[in-house]
Formats: C-alpha cells, sequence, structure tokens
C-alpha cells in the first residue's frame, strides 16, 4: 500500500508545489502506532483499527480516529508459475497456513513439499490474512516472514514449492489462483469485478486514519485522492478504485 | 614559546571531553534501553514480567489471541546461525592471516590486508542483497534444501561479515610477535611451515583469541544480513537448513509497530539489553585477550 501512496504524494504534490507530504513505509502496525504516537499526520492501513488503538489515538492524540476508505484490494495468494494448481479453497489455504497440510499432493498438486511465506507481523496484510483465512489461529511455525509483499513475490517467483499472499497489484511473474469460499462453492479469481460485486472472497479495503477529521490542507487532499484523479491513480497501481467511481 | 603548551593545553581538554562524550552516550543508551525494558521487573507491563520470556509454550508470536512471547527459539536461532558463521569464517581468516603474516611477499601483503579490510566497509544491507538473490539460489541448488532461506544461507552470508574482523585482529597479533621468535626458531633449523604453526600462532594465541571473540560479537549483533536471507521464521528445531529467527531480526522486524509502553514493545526493549550484555561481555573478553598477549609478548602492558 505504500506504494499507493507514494504515488498520490508524487502526482498530488506536482500539481500542488506548496503542499509538501512525506510517505513512510513499514506495514500498518507501523503506521497505526505512527499516528498514537503522533509521528503522522494520516496513516494508510490495510486492515481496520481495533478498538483498543482507537482508544490509544482518542488518549494521546484528543480526537477520534477517522476511518475514510481510499481503495479496494484483492488479496490474492500467489503461487509459483511451474505449480500446476489453478484453485484452493479457503479451507485448504488455512490449513496450508496453518501448517497441518505440508505437502502439495495432499491439496491436489505435485508430490513437492509446501514452503510457505508471508509478511511481518507489522503488516496489515498479515493480520488481515490472519483474522480472514486462519480464523486467527497461529501460522504454521515455519511460516517466513519477509519484509514486504515485494519480497514475498520474489520469494515465490524463485521457489517452485513457494506460496504467499499479498496485495494483487504487487503480483508479478507468479500465479494468483481462484479461491472458492467453501469446498461446495465456485472458485472466484481476483478480478476487480468479482471483488466489486464480492464474490472473491478475500476482498478488502484500504483505509486513511486520521486523528479527528480531516481539515484544511489535509481535506484537500483527502479529497482529491477520492476524486477522479486519486482514484485513477488506484488501478495505475495496481488496486481496485472504490465502487462509487467505477461505477 | 607559550602559545604552544597553552595549544597543547586546549586540544587536551578537546579530546578528554569528545572521549567523555562518547562514553556517556554509550552509558545513554543503556540506561534508556534499560528503563524501557524495566517494568518487566516491577510487573507494570500488562501482565508481563521478566520470566515471560522464559516460560512455555516455546513459541514466539507476539501478534496472536494470546501472544507468545518465548524468547528460546529466537535464542536458538542467534546460536545456530551464529555457530555456523564461526565455523566457515574462522579457519579461513586464521589461515588467510597466518599467510599475509608469515608467507606473504610484502608487496602482495599490501595488497590483501587493505583488500580483506575493505570487506568490513561494506554496508551488510548490500551483503544482506547479495545473499538474497544470489547466495541463497546457489546454496539452495548446491545442498538440495527445501527451503530457499535458512539457517546455512545466513551463517555463510555472515562470515561474510565477520571473516574481516578477525583476520585484521588476529593478523596484527601475529605481526606483533618479534622478529626474535621467528629468527630463534629458524636458526634451529625449523622450516617457515614449523615456525608460522609451532612459534608464531602459540605466541599470538591470545590475540587470536580476542579476535575469534570479537567476529562473536559482531555475528551475535548482525541485523540486516539475517533479517533478509534467514527466512524469519521462530522454529524450535536444530536443523541448519531451516529457516531461523535472531534476536537482532526480531527487534528490527517488530520495533516500528510496537506500541509505546505495551508488553511486546517492553519485551523487545528487554531483548535489546540482553544483546547489549552479551556484546558487551563478549567485547570486554576479547580487550582482556588483547592486553594478555601484550603482557606476554612485551613483558608488560
Amino acid at each position: 500500500m505504500v506504494l499507493l501512496g507514494q504515488r498520490w504524494a508524487e502526482v498530488y504534490m506536482k500539481a500542488h508545489p506548496d503542499v509538501t507530504i512525506q510517505v513512510t513505509g513499514g506495514g500498518s502496525g507501523t503506521g497505526i502506532a505512527a499516528l498514537i504516537n503522533g509521528t503522522t499526520q494520516i496513516c494508510q492501513a490495510s486492515r481496520p483499527m481495533k478498538a483498543e488503538e482507537k482508544n490509544s489515538v482518542k488518549e494521546q492524540r484528543h480526537g477520534d480516529a477517522v476511518e475514510t476508505p481510499v481503495a479496494l484490494d484483492a488479496l490474492a495468494v500467489y503461487l509459483n508459475k511451474d505449480n500446476p494448481i489453478e484453485h484452493l479453497d479457503m479451507d485448504q489455504v488455512a490449513r496450508i497456513f496453518r501448517g497441518e497440510v505440508t505437502n502439495w499432493k495432499e491439496v491436489g498438486g505435485k508430490n513437492a513439499p509446501i514452503v510457505l511465506y508471508g509478511r511481518e507481523n507489522n503488516s496489515g496484510t498479515y493480520v488481515f490474512f490472519k483474522e480472514h483465512v486462519l480464523k486467527n489461529a497461529d501460522y504454521a511455525e515455519k511460516y517466513q516472514a519477509l519484509p514486504g509483499t515485494a519480497a514475498v513475490i520474489n520469494a515465490v517467483q524463485k521457489d517452485p514449492g513457494g506460496v504467499g499472499y499479498g496485495g494483487i497489484g504487487y503480483a508479478k511473474d507468479v500465479k494468483t489462483i481462484s479461491i472458492a469460499k467453501d469446498p461446495a462453492a465456485n472458485p472466484v479469481a481476483p478480478t476487480m469485478d468479482n471483488v466489486l460485486n464480492n464474490t472473491y472472497p478475500l476482498s478488502r479495503q484500504l483505509f486513511w486514519y486520521t486523528a479527528g477529521a480531516p481539515a484544511g490542507a489535509m481535506k484537500d487532499f483527502v479529497d482529491w485522492v477520492l476524486g477522479p484523479k486519486g482514484q485513477k491513480i488506484v488501478t495505475d497501481v495496481g488496486y481496485y478504485p472504490l465502487k462509487a467511481q467505477a461505477q | 614559546m607559550n602559545w604552544r603548551r597553552a595549544v597543547d593545553r586546549v586540544s587536551e581538554i578537546l579530546i578528554f571531553t569528545v572521549a567523555l562524550v562518547a562514553i556517556a552516550i554509550i552509558l545513554l543508551i543503556f540506561v534508556y534501553v534499560g528503563r524501557e525494558a524495566f517494568p518487566l521487573v516491577t510487573g507494570t507491563a500488562e501482565g508481563l514480567t521478566l520470566a515471560s520470556p522464559f516460560t512455555a509454550p516455546y513459541t514466539w508470536q507476539p501478534v496472536s489471541n494470546t501472544p507468545k512471547y518465548n524468547v528460546f527459539p529466537l535464542i536458538l536461532g542467534t546460536i545456530k546461525v551464529t555457530i555456523i558463521a564461526m565455523l566457515i569464517a574462522t579457519p579461513l581468516a586464521l589461515a588467510a592471516a597466518l599467510y599475509t603474516s608469515e608467507f606473504a611477499p610484502r608487496g602482495l601483503r599490501e595488497w590483501i590486508k587493505p583488500a580483506i579490510e575493505l570487506l568490513a566497509g561494506i554496508p551488510s544491507v548490500v551483503l544482506g542483497f547479495f545473499a538474497l538473490m544470489v547466495l541463497a539460489t546457489w546454496v539452495q541448488a548446491g545442498f538440495h534444501i527445501a527451503y530457499r532461506l535458512n539457517a546455512l544461507t545466513a551463517g555463510i552470508a555472515l562470515a561474510f561479515a565477520i571473516i574481516p574482523i578477525i583476520y585484521t585482529v588476529s593478523e596484527d597479533a601475529m605481526t606483533a610477535v618479534p622478529r626474535l621468535y621467528r629468527e630463534a626458531s629458524l636458526a634451529l633449523g625449523a622450516s617457515k611451515g614449523q615456525t608460522a604453526v609451532r612459534v608464531i600462532l602459540p605466541a599470538a594465541i591470545p590475540g587470536i583469541a580476542a579476535a575469534i571473540v570479537l567476529g562473536f560479537g559482531r555475528a551475535i549483533g548482525e541485523t540486516m544480513i539475517v533479517l533478509m536471507v534467514s527466512g524469519n521464521s521462530a522454529t524450535w528445531s536444530l536443523d541448519p537448513t531451516n529457516p531461523v529467527r535472531t534476536l537482532s531480526a526480531t527487534i528490527a522486524a517488530e520495533m516500528a509497530e510496537a506500541v509505546f509502553g505495551s508488553g511486546h514493545y517492553r519485551i523487545l526493549f528487554f531483548i535489546g539489553s540482553l544483546l547489549f550484555i552479551i556484546t558487551g561481555v563478549l567485547n570486554w573478553m576479547g580487550e582482556r585477550f588483547n592486553r594478555r598477549l601484550r603482557e606476554r609478548l612485551f613483558g608488560s602492558a
């Protein structure tokens, strides 16, 4: 998501030379901690804030945490291109990442060990995946935590048995599989249409948080991001625009 | 002539102040790191205590419905990677040091030493990037390992970072052995090889020990390389071909996320204090060995 923030900031600053925007990455947890600690004015997050985090913002910043959805995303499950598997159901993905399934042949693939890649625990994607796929169970012990989605992609590209997850915008030279809600349902591909009509099971919103409602220069920026120009960049970077703009 | 003495005095005071500031900074850092971990002692760290990092279950899952902060898998991972790195780096560095100090012609020596020392100047993130993109592929193909990122690859990459340290310190120790020792040995009919192994090496042993201890300290604290190539999974296994998570990489990966004052934050600072103490003790030991070398060779320090 940092990619998106950077592109927004670049284009906006070009059009508004009097405004300076600094973008720092690190993961949703990093951004939320920065908002609580007062080192940032806007924090991007790929997961909703937790109640205790909202309370901390209120206590430390004397303003309610205001949530603004800014884009949509399909959380994709990446496989190596040589992996013959085309689709899995949510339960299979969960069992793979909980470490209960350790060989691809158990889910209809080749006889090869499964190697798990994902984000570090400061990532909103890590938490989102844990809540929505693993149903809050812990990741497998051998789950390998990498410092960013680009690193996850790189690992899956090079590892024939690799599987990872991350935003659809990052997928390059990896296979993004279709996912079925349950074993009986039809597998759904992570396309824009399937995210907009809410049939892809791992659709999610991307948020901006501010302490108190955005005002002044900040409000102008937020409005611009939600407007056609900002939402065009969402599509350029590889995420999906909010419903209202897409129609 | 009086102004000269004045200049001397002023520069003396200046240097003394700079040294004092350096010491003060280190002390302050230690106090700060310790203070942030201190609520674990007083029991005001969201229910966590000093015992929490050491109680069952033996897993590190800080982001969980029931967070688990056991540091044993991290300590095991750190030791595993460090030992692999030391096993590779020590023989290579010592052999190179012995060669440059005893056998290499002077012209060659003036090339080898700076070249190896230049290796120490490579930022660890660059070494890590090389290991991630190139070395990991070679090691996985060469040893047929299931995991692309693993303790072995991280250990090899880490060895590159500590070879220059072990090399420089032990080479200095070997060259510091007085000429008389060599001449006496050669005069008694020993060959160059016998002199190197039976005379120079034993005489320089305290310096070599210092070199190894300093290399060990650097390996334990090294962060970027292991963060990039170890796979960062807190496994409870001795197998060097499994991915590992180290203490330092854990701090680097998680500190930015931990909310100020939370239990997770306190534990990370506790790990920081642990690393601080370990490397401090190792450096102190290295210094002691070095002093012993000087006493042995020259009578007094």
